[in-house]
């Protein structure tokens, strides 16, 4: 392993003893000190994460408190001001030569973006396309795949996330939870090696978020690799296998999900959830 | 009976002043009209004569064509100066500012016509290597007709203004939509082309109707470089026959229907960028026409009709 053995390294050996001992895994995601400003904001004052492949790292933590922001970071939609962050082993916008560091042209962030799918709060589906002509037009024009397979694969993906027969429709015709699975199609038709989750179901009516995490545990299931910044405390304890909570631009604490929502060992954890719980 | 059910009758309420203004207006338009339609010195068997004329007919043609050419520069222009202006590159956007401010600063009419006469400062045209003598050269009397002159005038000039419009679109789309675009990996102008463009066109195309309008009869100052559309053959008939009047009336009906056309036009085009950002569209006129012609006969709609059999059901 890497030097600055974190607490939470500690902690993932002891949970994946049989891996994370033995064999050299690379983390799909490793943040080192990790800082980043808006303006005079701090809005991250060193975030230090490892999140391996297959595993579901779950982020609360009150507004503010630099979680979405730290997600942008990792596809590189913001750019960090101090610290190294990883992804799949290799620099996130950057590149490293020798003892310097070059910024990568906009190509190569692109091509790396790519690999990385985003689950907005929003939403954010394109409103001037249908929901198959969302899903298929990134594999299509980025990836440059043929039309036929990328057409089928689409269909394939809505009738995974139980939009069969909502394939021509335009996105105001959906609700928000029919929305935010097309939105989870559409990233899972790049066949990323790692989903981003920026509160998924916060937009949504109470009754619709059922749907939606039931999709995105399908996916954790199958071995996604997922960071996913929530407030659905219950989601976090069944399908997380990390829970960090942070504030303040600092990860307070990290651990397995249960023992963290169950016993939080810091004062402010402890202030949080019981606000939310 | 069930008594919720029953339609409203009420007396509906009068507006008499809308019949009295209604009766005025109508009074002073008569006037005016059988002033002009009598007038002594009006000829109008000269309009009718040339209104559907061979020579007028050709210059409607022409308007016609230099609209929709100096439109199409102006909108492919625009839309390039667009994208530029709003590009990271200081060089790009740079340029676009200034091509923006010159272009928009300074009369169309002294644009076109210092395009038609260009060969008094450069009488030679001509493309090369410098200090060699690879290359090729033109005289500008014959690169630049009059015809030309006008059209460089008014769809250079026109793309400035197309430029700022279409810039109001894009930054009038949400940037979530560039952030999801971005986020699956596509490239700026991937995503102007294929994500914001498309949306920002719901805000582009009414002003652009207006801008299309507009220069429909801004093309009519293709006059001073002698170009025959149908403002200049109008003139040019009238200084013949010193039917002057006539011949504006003859321009005057032309201009008015063209842009008739051409705001029903518009209006099915932005019913068609509407799609997916409206859950209905609305009606079209024809539509709406009808719905009105019913509603004006039907005097109560009829829901109590419609739920008749429910009450019965209910009592049975």
């Amino acid at each position: 392993m890497r030097s600055r053995p974190s607490r939470w390294r500690r902690k993932r050996r002891f949970r994946f003893s049989g891996v994370g001992s033995d064999v050299m895994v690379t983390p799909m995601v490793r943040a080192e000190a990790v800082h980043k400003r808006f303006g005079r904001l701090e809005v991250l004052r060193g975030v230090d994460l490892d999140v391996y492949p297959r595993e579901v790292l779950c982020m609360i933590g009150p507004s503010g408190s630099g979680k979405s922001t730290f997600l942008r970071c990792i596809n590189h939609l913001e750019k960090i001001d101090a610290g190294k962050l990883y992804v799949d082993g290799e620099l996130v916008g950057y590149q490293q030569r020798g003892d310097k560091i070059y910024e990568l042209p906009d190509r190569d962030v692109c091509r790396k973006r790519s690999e990385i799918g985003m689950v907005f709060q929003r939403f954010n589906l394109f409103p001037h396309l249908t929901a198959l002509e969302n899903v298929i037009e990134a594999p299509l024009r980025v990836k440059k795949e043929s039309r036929a397979d990328v057409l089928a694969r689409g269909r394939q993906l809505l009738e995974r996330v139980g939009l069969a027969d909502k394939v021509d429709v335009y996105p105001n015709q959906l609700s928000g939870g029919q929305q935010q699975r097309v939105a989870i199609a559409r990233a899972l038709a790049m066949q990323p090696k790692l989903m981003l989750f920026d509160e998924p179901t916060s937009a949504l009516d109470p009754e619709l978020v059922g749907d939606v995490l039931d999709v995105m545990r399908a996916l954790a299931e199958d071995g996604m690799t997922m960071v996913v910044v929530t407030h659905e405390m219950g989601f976090a304890r069944e399908v997380g296998d990390a829970l960090v909570f942070m504030d303040g631009g600092v990860i307070v604490e990290v651990g397995k999900p249960r023992e963290v929502l169950a016993n939080p060992q810091h004062e402010r954890t402890k202030l949080f959830l019981a606000k939310v719980l | 009976m069930s008594q919720a059910t029953e339609a409203v009758k009420a007396v509906p309420l009068r507006h008499p002043w809308r019949w009295v203004s209604g009766v005025i207006v109508l009074a002073i338009t008569g006037g005016i009209v059988y002033t002009i339609v009598t007038a002594p010195s009006l000829n109008w068997n000269v309009v009718w004569a040339y209104l559907f004329q061979d020579l007028i007919f050709k210059g409607v043609l022409l308007t016609l064509e230099l609209t929709a050419i100096a439109m199409a520069i102006g909108v492919g222009l625009g839309v390039v100066l667009a994208v530029m202006r709003l590009s990271p590159n200081p060089v790009v956007s740079s340029v676009s500012w200034f091509y923006i401010w010159f272009f928009r600063g300074t009369p169309v009419l002294v644009q076109i016509f210092f395009w038609y006469n260009l060969n008094a400062v450069l009488p030679h045209i001509g493309i090369g290597i410098p200090f060699t003598h690879i290359g090729l050269q033109a005289s500008t009397n014959t690169l630049i007709s009059p015809l030309l002159a006008v059209i460089l005038g008014l769809g250079l000039n026109e793309a400035a203004y197309m430029a700022e419009i279409v810039r109001a679109g894009i930054i009038s789309v949400e940037h979530g939509q560039t952030e999801a675009a971005q986020a699956l990996g596509m490239r700026r102008l991937l995503v102007m082309r294929r994500i914001v463009l498309p949306q920002a066109m719901r805000v582009i195309i009414p002003p652009t109707g207006n801008e299309t309008i507009s220069m429909l009869k801004t093309s009519s100052l293709a006059f001073i470089a002698a170009v025959p559309e149908l403002f200049t053959r109008s003139e040019q008939i009238a200084s013949a026959n010193f039917d002057i009047i006539e011949l504006l009336f003859v321009a005057s009906a032309w201009y008015l229907a063209m842009t008739s056309i051409l705001t029903l036009g518009q209006y099915y085009v932005e019913r068609y960028y509407a799609r997916g950002s409206q859950r209905e569209l609305p009606p079209t006129p024809l539509q709406r026409f009808r719905r009105v012609l019913f509603t004006f006969h039907a005097q109560p709609p009829v829901p109590l009709e419609a739920e008749a059999p429910l009450s019965i059901q209910r009592r049975g």
